[in-house]
């Protein structure tokens, strides 16, 4: 395997006084990607990373249809899983990384088995490219949402191919989607977040006006994270749908990039179209960190679920980048753990 | 010692223990296979030897040397002494497996010869003595014999010393005649398997005539039974090919008979049965040719006849060629009598006996005889009772029977049964309502179709006569009586318009107290099933109109409520009851409701029942980064059972029918659709219909799903219309206004939505909707929708006793709340009218800009289309008159006079805006407050960014309120 250390740059910001505590000093970020990385996703566009739920791992998909599982500290790819027809747009690991599902541009969403990389379901119904695929915290139920403006609750427990609702309420293609214990977001191209509220039976919509490219929840579940093409990301109060803080300053007029929150909820990163990642403070709105990645756009990015670690994805290259806090030490053991 | 062996014969130990495990004795590694190897006690390998060597190791090591070599074990070195002579005996020679338990010297206490049970012995002794018959030369064996010495167990001999004699039975001695008949007995059970001496014995002495009486003679002995069980799945008495059966030539052994009984085979062992048939010495057979010595050479080669095998499954009948005639019994029995023992002699299946008594045969008793003339074919007399049938009917029945049928009627066939008596005999249930046209009548209308009846039956009192005039008496009674039925229901829906409440009551209750309603037991239809409690007290008003009371509405109301609530439940069960009025619900269960609606709404589309809000307010919104209540909408949204299942979540509307997005049904091609409409018009042009929705089961009506999803809503709701429609009742008795109120009413109630909150705005500034019908609708359309003022209310007043589902506990309080929270749904916009609507409705801030407004609002953005919804709620009501209203509703004051102010500070819509944006926040703390409704907290609202800072205590996280606390900063 080789390993390229393609880039090492320190970046310091002054941190705000009032929120020290708060900070992440994040002082380096160094970032290691491997060769095979691009020679196996081949064609850049359609690109989405995630981590696992425990963060060891990360499910790279790409426009080679199909689906590569990675293992994060060793940047070693452990599984392809191929079964797709056309590009993969987005995929999810369950809580116990048994399972996988992703969807694909071919229609359909595939359940996969993690330890066989055999295809447990293939799910056909949606009537486009199904953008966005999200387990439930049980992995009972895979959520997928499409260009056909629905979302689909498929069962995985029972062998009925027939999804158990379609949500078909948005106007548009559905863009993104995230489950948390009980709640379902969606953002769509209409330019609306949907929240489904099973417990409450509530659907509540927020208008955005301009089309979602992506959602998240915030890791306290209080608020909700959304960015749209009009170059904005904006984090709302659940209940009230009130404006909480508003980011601007990155580039996204036309694709379907990402964006998420720190895990600690202390920032907000998002992917831009200028080959940078952006970080904001949560609180502050101000722009602590712009990450060069490459000179492309960034399409894809997760941020680790418990470590200050990040995902990126440029060009069919995934890079990981970690923050020191003064020292290198643990970078170096990766690094030397590479090159052994 | 005693007790150990004690405490030990409590337990019984089986097998060797495990050794003790030991806490760090390390794991022992288990034993790879090729170590895996078989040793005998001495720790030599024990080789698996061929098949024929019977895999036991010998000698040491498969060599004949010893461990000290090649030694053997007897050498003494004859320095010291000479060896002795050795006589070697075979153990010896004999391995330690020899001398083992299974080995074949086995040094253990066994049973000698002598004393081994004898039964092997006499087999083999009988097996002997049958060889020796059937030997080359007879009774070979009898010099083996004599020659062999004697051997018998000591059982044997102590038989033999007591006096027992070889082929005699053990026990007692008998009488003759006993052993006689045992003789019997046992030749036949057992044929000649019994010992040749012994039956010749028997036969012997059943030859002799003489009966000698002190003689007693030894019994017969007993050829043991043989016990092997049977395990092959052959038929009974199958022996199998015998090969030297198969083998011995001849022309007697032609065919093989697989069946030959036991006595045959032995039979022909001893060489009785066939006759002409010589023991040959010397090898025969088939293969073998004749031989020099034999005579006959006609038959070398077997042939094998086709007669000897059956043809006919089942073969034939045995011994008489009466082939498939059965003889008559008698002549069956006789031919058996003599011959069934001979038959069965002998070829008895081993283990079986013949039957010594007889079965008994079931007497089977002929049929009786049937009289000549019987005919197989039955029918049954109608009995008609004729004084409960009408004449016509009794005179025909009576002239079919061919007499007069004077006798009572005892039994009745099924003809003369009625429905209900054939009910009972199906045991079905009976059908819910009136059995009886007659019973939809009213009283007065039955006793007129009696009185009219009467003096027809009187005409034709006697002997019954029936006239053919009568029946048609009735049926013109029956028409006058439909005719009389719609007439009552016409009066009924007219006095339903009708808005005197007194009125209403009388007619409720005679509607109920009539003999119908006592009838119609199971209430079906339940109105106000959404809560219990008042569902409760309405059938518990309407017990009391069944009983007749006159005061039994002010009986069945909650006195705990108040005033203005129970004149609301008053005037809902008054309307209910009309509405679903026995003689409806009478004639309602008769029929089954279509699964689907057909015809009507078959032009009809689901829509989504809530609507969103007008995108251009929250553009304008977004613009201004106002997010919050302008951009969100909140839907009421039904998740699939299944899923919240999976979600490990309960359900949380359990129960309802379906899923996702609560749908109504529009009109297909109507215009209207396409606006921002809440309520289609049909709804509220055609009351009928709606009348009877709510209580569809299948498919919900919106009515059912506001009520059950928005119970708040609904509560809230309520309140208004109610009010509105007291005003309305009170404006059209007082007169002056009532000019104002021509032109298409409809109905404010029908508004479901209170999430319409901007829309209503827009809908203020927009034509009314009758406009827009004019232009658009048919002229159905529009005669429906300009239907009377009158109408209208009634329609509103029966809606209202439809939708049953208002909140009985919390109304005051809601009341409050929709003042000043809700934005209520009627919102009436004729410019003349508004300042007078301003005042009296209770939705105040929300509706009413000025009317200036509203042109202005016309002319910047155009020729926007209005919503239908504005012509649902685009009604000019009467104004009541103020102090009517002061009465009953003190408590708004503060609220409209607030809603007046708001009016008229609407001037351009930034201000507006700002009032909306403070509603909304007023609403929102109102609902999490849980109804605390007090006006000061609305008050205090003054702007909004003051509001986005309360608001922030919506989330607990102090982060967040920090956080709302520098936006709110920044905004200012």
């Amino acid at each position: 395997m080789v390993r390229t250390q393609t880039n090492t740059h320190t970046v310091r910001y002054d941190c705000c006084s009032t929120w020290s505590c708060l900070c992440i000093y994040i002082t380096r970020f160094r970032c290691f990607s491997s060769s095979h990385f691009l020679s196996t996703h081949l064609s850049p566009p359609p690109l989405s990373l995630s981590f696992s739920a425990d963060g060891n791992y990360l499910l790279s998909c790409g426009s080679d249809k199909s689906l590569k599982l990675w293992s994060v500290s060793r940047g070693t790819l452990l599984k392809t899983y191929s079964g797709h027809g056309y590009e993969v747009l987005d995929a999810d690991g369950s809580y116990d990384n048994s399972q996988l599902c992703s969807c694909s541009s071919d229609k359909t969403v595939i359940l996969w088995d993690v330890a066989t990389g055999q295809v447990t379901r293939k799910l056909r119904g949606h009537a486009g490219k199904v953008n966005c695929v999200q387990f439930n915290e049980e992995a009972t139920v895979i959520l997928s949402g499409s260009i056909d403006g629905t979302v689909r609750c498929w069962d995985t427990r029972s062998r009925k191919f027939d999804p158990i609702q379609i949500l078909d309420e948005a106007q548009d293609g559905v863009s993104s989607l995230k489950v948390s214990e009980h709640e379902l977001l969606t953002g769509s191209v209409d330019g609306r977040v949907r929240r489904y509220d099973l417990r409450m039976g509530q659907l509540h919509v927020d208008f955005i006006n301009s089309p979602i490219t992506c959602v998240c929840f915030s890791a306290d579940g209080q608020c909700t994270l959304t960015s749209s093409l009009d170059s904005t990301v904006r984090l709302l109060d659940k209940s009230t749908g009130e404006m909480l803080g508003e980011y601007t300053g990155h580039k996204m007029k036309g694709y379907k990039l990402d964006c998420c929150l720190s895990s600690k909820d202390t920032h907000v990163l998002s992917c831009s179209e200028d080959g940078h990642v952006y970080c904001w403070d949560l609180v502050e709105g101000s722009l602590m960190l712009k990450l060069p990645v490459g000179k492309a756009v960034v399409q894809s990015l997760s941020f680790h679920p418990s470590e200050t670690r990040l995902l990126t994805a440029m060009e069919g290259r995934v890079q990981v980048w970690g923050a020191e806090p003064e020292e290198t030490e643990e970078e170096v053991v990766v690094v030397q753990q590479e090159k052994a | 010692m005693a007790s150990d062996s004690d405490s030990d014969g409590d337990f019984v130990t089986f097998g060797t223990p495990l050794e003790p495990l030991e806490e760090d004795e390390p794991l022992r590694k288990p034993v790879p296979l090729y170590e895996q190897t078989v040793k005998d006690e001495k720790g030599r390998y024990q080789r698996f030897h061929g098949a024929f060597t019977g895999g036991f190791s010998a000698g040491y090591f498969n060599t004949v040397g010893t461990k000290e070599g090649w030694t053997p074990a007897t050498f003494v070195s004859s320095r010291q002494q000479k060896a002795g002579r050795q006589n070697a005996r075979p153990e010896d020679f004999m391995d330690e497996e020899d001398l083992g338990d299974h080995g074949i010297a086995p040094r253990q206490i066994t049973t000698t010869a002598d004393f081994a049970s004898g039964r092997k012995d006499v087999i083999r002794d009988k097996a002997r003595a049958i060889t020796s018959l059937s030997a080359p030369i007879p009774g070979d064996t009898v010099l083996e014999d004599l020659v062999a010495p004697a051997r018998s167990s000591m059982g044997v001999e102590l038989l033999r010393k007591m006096g027992w004699k070889d082929g005699q039975g053990v026990g007692p001695r008998v009488k003759r005649r006993l052993c006689k008949q045992r003789a019997d007995s046992a030749t036949r059970a057992f044929g000649s398997a019994s010992p040749p001496n012994g039956s010749s014995e028997s036969q012997d002495e059943e030859d002799g005539e003489f009966v000698p009486e002190n003689v007693t003679f030894a019994p017969k002995d007993v050829t043991p039974i043989d016990f092997t069980p049977k395990v092959d799945l052959h038929g009974l008495g199958y022996r199998g090919l015998n090969p030297l059966a198969a083998l011995r030539g001849g022309p007697g052994a032609g065919h093989i008979n697989l069946f030959t009984m036991d006595s045959d085979r032995t039979n022909s062992l001893f060489g009785e049965d066939r006759k002409g048939q010589r023991r040959r010495g010397g090898v025969a057979g088939q293969g073998f040719g004749v031989g020099a010595m034999e005579d006959d050479d006609e038959d070398i080669y077997h042939r094998d006849i086709m007669s000897n095998y059956d043809t006919v499954l089942g073969g034939e009948e045995p011994g008489n060629g009466l082939y498939g005639w059965t003889a008559p019994q008698q002549y069956n029995r006789k031919k058996k009598d003599h011959s069934k023992d001979a038959a069965y002699l002998g070829k008895i299946l081993e283990g079986f006996t013949l039957a010594s008594d007889k079965l008994e045969t079931k007497t089977i008793f002929p049929p009786p005889n049937l009289p000549r003339d019987f005919r197989p074919v039955h029918y049954f007399r109608p009995v008609v009772d004729l004084s409960s049938v009408s004449p016509m009917v009794a005179q025909a029945l009576q002239t079919s029977r061919g007499h007069m049928a004077q006798e009572e009627p005892s039994k009745g066939g099924r003809h003369q049964l009625d429905s209900a008596q054939r009910r009972e005999l199906l045991g079905e249930a009976t059908l819910q309502g009136p059995s009886s046209v007659f019973d939809l009548l009213k009283v007065e209308d039955r006793e007129r179709l009696s009185s009219l009846r009467r003096p027809s039956s009187d005409t034709s009192s006697g002997p019954r006569q029936p006239t053919p005039g009568e029946a048609r008496a009735a049926v013109v009674a029956a028409g006058v009586a439909a005719a009389a039925a719609r007439a009552s229901a016409q009066k009924a829906l007219s006095s339903r318009f009708a808005p005197h409440a007194e009125q209403q009551q009388q007619e409720a209750l005679s509607v109920w107290s009539g003999p119908t309603a006592q009838a119609q037991t199971g209430q079906t239809f339940k109105p106000f099933e959404r809560t219990p409690h008042k569902q409760a007290r309405y059938d518990l008003y309407i017990d009391q109109l069944k009983q007749g009371d006159r005061d039994a509405l002010e009986l069945s109301l909650d006195p705990t409520m108040t005033e203005w609530e129970r004149g609301r439940e008053r005037d809902e069960f008054v309307r209910a009851a009309l509405l679903y009025k026995p003689s409806s619900s009478s004639l309602s269960c008769r029929f089954t409701r279509g699964k689907q609606d057909d015809g009507v709404e078959a032009d009809t589309v689901e829509v989504t029942r809530d609507q969103e809000n007008d995108v251009d307010d929250k553009q304008a919104a977004v613009k201004m980064k106002m997010f919050g209540k302008l951009t969100r909408d909140t839907f009421e949204w039904h998740p699939d059972n299944l899923l919240c299942k999976r979600f490990n979540i309960p359900d949380p509307y359990p129960g309802s029918g379906f899923v996702g997005m609560p749908k109504v049904k529009r009109d297909k091609f109507s215009v209207f659709n396409f606006l921002t409409v809440s309520e289609s018009p049909t709804a509220s042009a055609s009351p009928a219909p709606q009348g009877v929705k709510p209580s569809e089961p299948g498919k919900r009506s919106r009515w059912d799903v506001s009520g059950q999803a928005g119970d708040k809503e609904r509560k809230e709701k309520d309140p208004v219309s109610e009010f509105l429609s007291v005003a309305r009742i009170e404006a059209s008795g007082s007169g002056p206004e009532a000019s104002t109120t021509d032109g298409p009413t409809t109905d404010p109630t029908v508004e479901p939505d209170t999430e319409q909150k901007e829309e209503e705005e827009e809908e203020e500034s927009r034509p009314s909707m009758d406009l827009f019908k004019a232009i658009f609708a048919s002229s159905s359309d529009e005669k429906s929708s300009s239907s009377s003022e009158g109408e209208s209310e009634e329609e509103e007043e029966k809606e209202e006793g439809v939708r049953s589902k208002a909140g009985t506990g919390p109304q005051i309080s809601n009341q409050l709340n929709v003042n000043t929270t809700q934005p209520a749904p009627p919102v009436s916009t004729t410019p003349s009218q508004h300042p007078d609507i301003l005042f009296k409705t209770p939705s105040g801030p929300a509706a009413a800009p000025p009317p200036r407004d509203q042109e202005m609002e016309e002319e910047e953005f155009g020729p926007r289309l209005p919503p239908p919804s504005s012509t649902l709620t685009a009604e000019r009501r009467p104004s009541p008159t103020p102090s009517a209203k002061d009465d009953k509703h003190k408590k708004k004051c503060k609220e409209k006079h607030k809603a007046k102010k708001h009016g008229k500070h609407k001037k351009d819509k930034k201000q507006k805006k700002k009032h909306k944006r403070h509603k909304h926040k007023g609403k929102q703390k109102k609902t999490k407050k849980e109804e605390s409704s007090d006006s000061s907290s609305e008050g205090s609202d003054g702007n909004g960014q003051e509001d986005g800072e309360e608001g922030g205590g919506v989330s607990t996280e102090e982060l967040l309120r920090r956080l709302k606390s520098i936006r709110g900063k920044n905004l200012q």
